[in-house]
Order: C-alpha cells, then structure tokens, then sequence
C-alpha cells in the first residue's frame, strides 16, 4: 500500500465536546478525540458506550445536539457533502447487496463515489485482487460466507481511496483467520497514510491494531493513551482471588492492604483483580498477606487482564454493567447478523 | 479546537446537477438486475393480475353489465391501474435496505440525496411495464380491445405508468417509516386495498351507496381508471385526465418531498 492510496492528502479527525441525547438516552456526554493521519485510532467500549453513535456522526449519518466533528477541517454537518469524500465507511454490518455479485456491489459504489464508469470498472478489479476475493468476483454475494462479506464490505469503503476510514466493530463476529487478515489489511492502509477510526470491544484488537486507544464509557472518555499506557495502569497482569463467603469479601480486600494499591473490586461476584507488574513475585505478597490475616478465598491466580477488568479498572463499574441501552435506532433490533 | 487549515483537494468530482440523474441510473440499474435475480417474485406478481383479469372477466362478468361497453373492455384499465399499485416492491425494498445497512452505506457515499429513491421508484415502474404487456396480452385474448386508436392507447400506458410512478413515492415513504419488510408490505397495501375496490375498479360506482359513491367518485384510483377507459374507448378525456393529473402531480409532490425529507433524517 502507498501514500497515494488515500489520495495522497493527510486528513485529520478532530472531534470537540461532542454530545448526542436519544430521549432520555445520553449516548455521547462530551468526547473530544484526534485521529491522526497514517494512525489507527480505537475506540474501546462496551455496547451502549457510545461508540456507534460516535462513527454515525463522523459518517455524517448523524448529527449532534452540540460540540463539533471535523474531516480535515471540515465540519460533519455544515460541510457534510463536502466531507462524504473524504471518508469510507465500514458499518457494523456488512453493507452489500446479497443479489449483486462481489464485482457489481464494487462498482456501483464507485460509480456512486462519481468515480466514472470506466475507473470504477478498473478500481474494483484492483480491490477484489486485493481482498482476496478475485476468484468469487464474479459471484453473487449472497453465496459469500461472513468473511468474504465483511472483506467485501471493506473493499466497498476503500473503492475512493479516502484519505479518512471508519471502522466499526470491523471484526465483530468473525473467526480468528479472517480477524487477522483483516487487521494486516487495516495495519496497511494505516502505514499508507490513511486515518484509521476505528470502534472495537475487545482488547486484543486495541491492542494488535491501534496508536492510539480512546476507552469510551457511558459517552464519555474514560481513559486514552497507547495501547502499553493502559495495560501499565493495570500492570498488565493481574492476580484475581475470589472471596464470596460472607463476610471473607472484606476480610481478604482489607488483608492485601497497600499490595492491592489499584485493585478493581466487585463485591457481587466475590471477585477482587490486584495488578500484577512483579508477576509471581505480587502472586507470592498476595498470599502471604492473606496468610498472615488468616482471610480464606476460594480461588487465586495470575491472569492477563480482561476488558471487563480495564473497564472496572477505569470506570468503577465492568463492562457489562448495567448502562444506558445502546443508541437507539430504529432498526437495530430487526438487522440479522449474517 | 485548533482550526485545521489542509483543506483536502477535493479527490473526486463533485455531485451536479447531472450527477443526480446519473446517481439515480445506478441506482436503478442495481434495483433492475434484483428484480431480474429474483424471477419468482416477478413470476408470482404477475400471476396476481392475470387471475384478476381471468376471475373478474368470466366469474363476475356476466353478472355486471356497464353501460354501453363490454365488461372486459370495462375492467381492463381497472387491473392495468391496479397492477401497477398491487406488484410495486418499493416499500419492501426500502425497508430492507434500512434494515440490511445498505441505507447507511448510501448515505455516507458523495452521491445524490433523491438518487436512491428516484432509482427504486424508475425500476418499479419498469417492473410495471412488463407487467402492464402481460395483462394487455392476456386482456386481449379475452376480448379486450382499444377502441381509440394506437395514440390515445399509448397515452393510457403512460397514465397507467405516471400513477404507479405517484404512489411508489408514498411505497418509499412507508418503508421507510416502517423500517422492517414484512410489515411494510401490509403497511403499504391497506391504503391501496381500500383505494382499488372502493372505486370505479371493479363495478360501476352507481351501484354503491350515496355516502360510499361521494368518495369513489372523487379518489385517484377512479379518476385515473376512468381517464385510462376514456383512452381506450376512444371517449372524451378532459374531465378524468385533469383530476388525474392533479393526483399525481400532488402524491409525487407530497409524498416526493416527505420520503426525501425522511430518508435524508434516517
């Protein structure tokens, strides 16, 4: 992949005190973020934190009730026809008609890009190369299996070669083999200068894929930084014990005393995470200060963090904490996830 | 927030006036080919006319007598209007595209805001047009005839398309309101159930009762199917092809403007 891939102008996101209410539902609460050019920018969060909203905005499928997102400068709802350009969107469900084949879903959406009939023709043989969809090109799409989709639903939003791609929960669904591709693929449109926004709810991917990482919680920011940046706040591993005999909740959070300086404890499943940067070494203090206060617990062990463990780390509460419902939109209930 | 001053070369065109007509060529050519891969749904969807035709023709045709015409003569126009309201797939399509994501990806793209629409409705009434040939020819084998001459039958054919073209703008706008296929397609046809048969369709209108004759007279699906008979007879238009027009320059208006405004809010 080169520069001249995303149409060889570096374009940057920068979103500023964005807000956005459903009903009663507040979906965004003020996020401000930067994405930058030949970056991969992650938004991690659960359902319902507001990621999707968020990537609505920025497509211009969506606007504000106040802040602002800008594309380059170019404000989402002032400037929205002007912004369409610059950005490809990859929505949470691979947007592709099932009765068209791979090659006609490819140039039609160059077409509609006014790419001319001829380049759209000779784009969408590029792409279809590309994702490995060459040989089933030809093919109507509702043959495809989830991953030819979703490399098809990519190829759709990279057929104007925008300078800005916006992802959204790209991986969600897919298996591992298929996860992987995809991430080279976005790795390297990144390394050829395009701005990578993208929302994900697994760890791993932040962390596999992103510079940057922006933990959205309850529409806010709750934490943002490198990918190592958040995993040193936890230590990267943790020690989780188990106490959820009466009273032994207390007993062992209060024996770990300052060893368990950040720990993230959740009384209702007994459970109390102690981040772990001496490995073994915070294992041994562990125990030994529960043996020394006499505090019984069910279950010990060193275990790399779990999202649900950032979450309760950064927000107080874990990741399937009762939230507010995820942005309401009229269809989500009735889309299939094929 | 820093103002951000590399304002991008626009890498592509941007959308005229003569992008929406082009936009809306794909967008119909897309709508086309599904049509085509889905022959079964046209095959049933025309199956429905036909029967219409046979069932009335020699079920209920001997017993209703219109004046000074032949009730094959007098139906005709009636199931060609009423084809091209019963098989249009607009409001189905559009809520399966809202619901499949396909609405979303279309609003994202540099591309014209009415092409998606005006494409769906341009192949709805392409769909009527082979359906319209299928009743005609099945019309004609039981006795139908034009009696006006080749201009004035070309000129109901394009009624007959003007008026299915109105009301896939009130399909789009249900669809969209719906936004889930099945109920669309219920949702859609209540109107239009209530439209065809409580009018000039079937049977004349004097045979209703007073309450029920004052609105058949005055509905679209009545003056658009006596203005097309008036066409086929070779009979004075002016007074039905007025009030037609009026109904379809304002359900394409309305109901235009309405499901562009809700697609652009979606």
């Amino acid at each position: 992949m080169t520069g001249s891939d995303a149409g060889g102008t570096p374009v940057t996101v920068e979103v500023s005190g964005l807000a956005k209410s459903f009903g009663a539902t507040r979906a965004l609460a003020g996020v401000d973020l930067i994405a930058e050019p030949g970056r991969v920018l992650a938004l991690l969060g659960p359902n319902g934190a507001g990621k999707t909203t968020l990537v609505r905005i920025i497509a211009t499928l969506l606007r504000p009730d106040a802040g602002s997102a800008r594309v380059g400068g170019l404000d989402v709802v002032a400037d929205a026809a002007a912004v369409r350009p610059l950005i490809g969107l990859t929505g949470q469900f691979a947007a592709i008609d099932a009765l068209l084949t791979g090659r006609e879903n490819l140039e039609m959406v160059g077409e509609l890009c006014q790419l001319g009939r001829a380049e759209a023709r000779r784009r969408a043989a590029g792409l279809l190369a590309r994702v490995s969809l060459g040989d089933a090109a030809d093919r109507l799409a509702r043959t495809y299996s989830g991953g030819m989709r979703r490399r098809l639903d990519l190829a759709a939003s990279l057929i104007a070669c925008p300078p800005v791609l916006v992802l959204d929960e790209p991986t969600t669904g897919l298996d591992p083999r298929t996860r992987a591709e995809l991430w080279t693929m976005i790795a390297g449109l990144a390394a050829g200068g395009t701005t990578v926004l993208l929302t994900t709810q697994y760890l791993e991917e932040a962390d596999r894929l992103a510079h940057r990482v922006v933990v959205l919680d309850h529409g806010r920011v709750a934490a943002e930084g490198t990918p190592a940046d958040l995993k040193a706040r936890l230590g990267g591993t943790v020690v989780e014990l188990h106490a959820s005999a009466p009273g032994s909740f207390d007993a062992a959070l209060a024996a770990i005393g300052a060893v368990g300086d950040g720990a993230a404890a959740d009384p209702d499943r007994g459970r109390i995470s102690v981040p772990a940067p001496d490995g073994a070494a915070t294992l041994r203090a562990v125990l030994d200060r529960l043996e020394a206060a006499d505090a019984a617990v069910e279950d010990i062990g060193l275990r790399q963090p779990s999202l649900d463990e950032v979450f309760l780390a950064l927000t107080g509460h874990g990741a399937d904490a009762p939230g507010p419902a995820p942005a309401p939109r009229r269809d989500t209930s009735r889309r299939s996830r094929r | 927030m820093t103002a951000n001053t590399d304002h991008p070369a626009p890498a592509i065109r941007r959308a005229g006036g003569l992008a929406v007509l082009a936009d809306t060529a794909v967008i119909t050519r897309r709508n086309l080919k599904r049509i085509r891969r889905t022959p079964r749904l046209l095959a049933v969807s025309s199956v429905q006319p036909v029967m219409f035709v046979l069932l009335f023709r020699y079920v209920f045709g001997g017993a209703i007598h219109p004046d000074g015409t032949s009730y094959i003569d007098y139906l005709l126009p009636g199931i060609l209007v009423t084809a091209s309201l019963f098989g249009a797939t607009t409001s189905v399509a559009m809520a399966a595209d809202l619901a499949g994501g396909m609405i979303d990806r279309f609003r994202s793209l540099p591309m014209a805001r009415a092409a998606v629409l005006a494409g769906r409705c341009t192949a709805d009434v392409t769909r009527s047009v082979m359906v319209i040939v299928l009743v005609l020819a099945v019309g004609t084998l039981t006795g139908f005839r034009f009696h006006g001459g080749a201009l004035p039958a070309l000129a109901a054919v394009g009624l007959v398309l003007a008026f299915g073209f109105a009301f896939t703008w009130l399909y789009a706008l249900v669809g969209l309101l719906v936004g889930d296929p099945e109920t669309a397609q219920l949702a859609a046809f209540i109107p239009v159930f209530l439209l065809v048969f409580a009018s000039s369709v079937f049977v004349p209108i004097a045979t209703m009762p007073g309450w029920l004759q004052a609105f058949a007279k005055a509905q679209p699906v009545t003056v658009t199917v006596n203005a097309v008979r008036a066409l086929a007879e070779g009979g004075g238009i002016a007074h039905w092809a007025w009030q037609s027009g009026c109904w379809i320059t304002g359900f394409i208006a309305v109901f235009g403007a309405l499901a562009i405004a809700r697609y652009r809010a979606t």
